[in-house]
């Protein structure tokens, strides 16, 4: 019988020649992830099983990224709870800060996370992953401890829900409009339990950063995993990074949906999604003019390297409007030290942005660039919640890199082509 | 079990930034975690709920992180159950799993109103509202789920799948 990438992944790790939606397995894990906020529940959980190992100390990643640098006291004892759990355990992926990076930048960069892994992750956006052909979701702490404990979890097989996007992309549109915009069409539960399977002509020419940018918010319609079947692309990305053996998995031409949604990709404008769900996206010409307090390039779902070529390129050589805070984290070290190289973070300290170390920081309001009462930020992050980013009375505005650097310049939502003109 | 409380209601798409704001995150302790717990959806709900008090939410409720530090909040801060008409994935598994306990029911979701007293037998799903007429029967849990719920949690049942390995 035919399966989907998701389906195939699953069954493969269940020990199963197929699975069918709504069945539940148990499954191998190839990977379990926590940060500095679900790690210590986790471990608080974990110690409960009275275990002096996990099942594997190569297969857990304990990234400390979300108040790291540390914030306060509370965080950094924290974070020191994680360390000593790491050293007593001997988990190999612990990443300090100077080493570390925001976990779902940082685990694909390091050849952890590969095409056709099953990875759990104390994270709601490990969903990431799917963008290498993986199947990835986000789990609670009491779960990554199961998993840290067996290696194992159980999962009801997702329904799969096919989204086919047709044409060419116009300039300043990337994989953050095509999901908000996606969001926008389905709706924050559009895909509750569901896998999202992204497909079609314009993922195929979408970069591998791109690809992580969509799969990333496949939690914002409420999915249990976002994916795109590996190509070539995803190859020349992980073939330099993989240091164990993986393996592509693709839907079969008769797989089915329950249900499938066509896009004309060309149509799409960058688009920016209004306070206070990733759902009230529009395109950005109907968000011209309003005035922002501070502009954030960065997180897990924007803070690769490609982002930040593209916010950099708009920058370059302007000034940031005297209005405005704008803050740019690059998403891990290897990712900043790029930008250093190739001038990028000279051009944006010379606009007037703060560059940040890697971390989670502002984009959950832990730090780095809280708001205050009755502001209002324009964000590459992935969530507008109420009081997500500081005071319950700011406001979020989600976006792609380049109408955010556009927004910099300005001081209110802007179109990329308003500052440059059209001739990209 | 039965349990008997009064009604907090909420809207749709309550997310965990609502029920536990990230600035709190810094902490593990259940107590610290309830007394901020809805702090930015109702300021005032931490200090008035009262212990056996039952929440009840709209669609998707729960979307948003995976932070187990929204329902340890929740179960601290007192509340028996949460009815909802549809839970995120990740809030339903991370409730279950800490032992809070929870029934998907658009019906009451929508019929029950704040102050409302209700009564629910969790084992058969039932929820009886005594301050007014309304009897609903929620939706059936998957069968680990309901191994998990009868083991009192996961780590409970990880232990005894763990002895049946050995």
């Amino acid at each position: 019988m035919s399966m989907t990438i998701s389906e195939k992944i699953l069954a493969k790790h269940a020990g199963k020649e197929q699975v069918e939606p709504g069945e539940l397995i148990y499954c191998n894990l190839d990977l379990v992830l926590a940060n500095d906020i679900t790690a210590p529940v986790a471990i608080k959980e974990f110690s409960r099983l009275g275990l002096d190992h996990v099942f594997d100390p190569e297969r857990v990643a304990l990234v400390p990224d979300h108040f790291t640098p540390n914030k306060d006291i509370k965080s950094a004892e924290q974070s020191n709870y994680v360390r000593q759990f790491a050293r007593d355990y001997k988990i190999t992926n612990y990443f300090e800060v100077g080493k570390m990076g925001i976990e779902h930048c940082l685990l694909p960069e390091q050849g952890l996370v590969l095409p056709g892994d099953l990875i759990i992750g104390a994270d709601s956006h490990t969903c990431t992953y799917g963008a290498l052909g993986a199947f990835s979701t986000g789990v609670g702490s009491t779960d990554l401890a199961a998993g840290m404990a067996m290696g194992e979890c159980w999962f009801k097989v997702p329904e799969s829900m096919k989204f086919i996007y047709h044409g060419t992309l116009s300039p300043w549109v990337g994989g953050k409009d095509l999901i908000l915009f996606t969001i926008g069409d389905i709706g924050v539960d559009g895909a509750l339990y569901r896998s999202m399977e992204f497909t079609g002509e314009t993922i195929d020419h979408l970069s591998v950063e791109g690809r992580l940018t969509m799969c990333n918010m496949a939690v914002e319609a409420g999915a249990k995993n976002g994916i795109i079947a590996p190509d070539a692309k995803t190859k020349d990305y992980v073939e330099k990074r993989a240091k164990r053996p993986y393996q592509f998995y693709a839907s079969d031409p008769d797989a089915s949906y329950v249900e499938v949604r066509e896009y004309d990709a060309s149509q799409i404008e960058p688009q920016v999604a209004f306070p206070h769900l990733p759902e009230n996206s529009r395109p950005v010409s109907e968000a011209q003019g309003i005035k922002i307090d501070q502009v954030v390039i960065g997180s897990c779902t924007n803070g690769r390297i490609e982002d930040l070529r593209i916010a950099a390129e708009i920058m370059k050589g302007r000034k940031v409007h005297n209005h405005l805070r704008v803050i740019i984290i690059p998403g891990t070290q290897e990712i900043y030290l790029q930008a250093l190289r190739e001038g990028l973070l000279e051009t944006f300290v010379e606009a007037g942005a703060a560059v940040s170390t890697p971390t989670c920081g502002p984009c959950l309001g832990g730090h780095m660039g809280i708001l205050a009462k009755g502001e209002k930020a324009l964000s590459t992050t992935n969530r507008n919640f109420v009081g997500r980013m500081g005071h319950p009375e700011s406001e979020v505005y989600l976006t792609g890199p380049a109408v955010a650097a556009a927004s910099a310049l300005t001081g209110s939502i802007t179109s990329p082509e308003e500052v440059l003109g059209s001739a990209n | 079990m039965q349990i008997k409380g009064a009604i907090y209601k909420f809207g749709d798409d309550v997310d965990t930034d609502q029920i536990i704001p990230a600035r709190y995150l810094n902490t593990i302790d259940p107590a610290e975690l309830a007394a901020h717990c809805m702090e930015d959806a109702d300021p005032e709900f931490a200090g008035a709920v009262q212990p056996g008090s039952v929440m009840v939410g709209g669609k998707n409720f729960g979307c948003g992180s995976s932070r187990e530090h929204a329902p340890i909040a929740i179960k601290a801060a007192g509340v028996s159950c949460v009815i909802a008409a549809t839970f995120a994935r990740i809030f339903y598994r991370n409730a279950v799993n800490i032992g809070l306990p929870i029934l998907e029911c658009p019906e009451a979701a929508s019929a029950l109103q704040e102050g409302d007293t209700v009564e629910i037998d969790l084992a058969k799903g039932q929820i009886k509202n005594l301050t007014r007429p309304g009897e609903y029967k929620a939706a059936p849990f998957p069968s680990f789920m309901q191994k998990i719920i009868e083991q009192d949690g996961l780590i409970n049942f990880v232990q005894e799948r763990m002895k049946e390995r050995a």
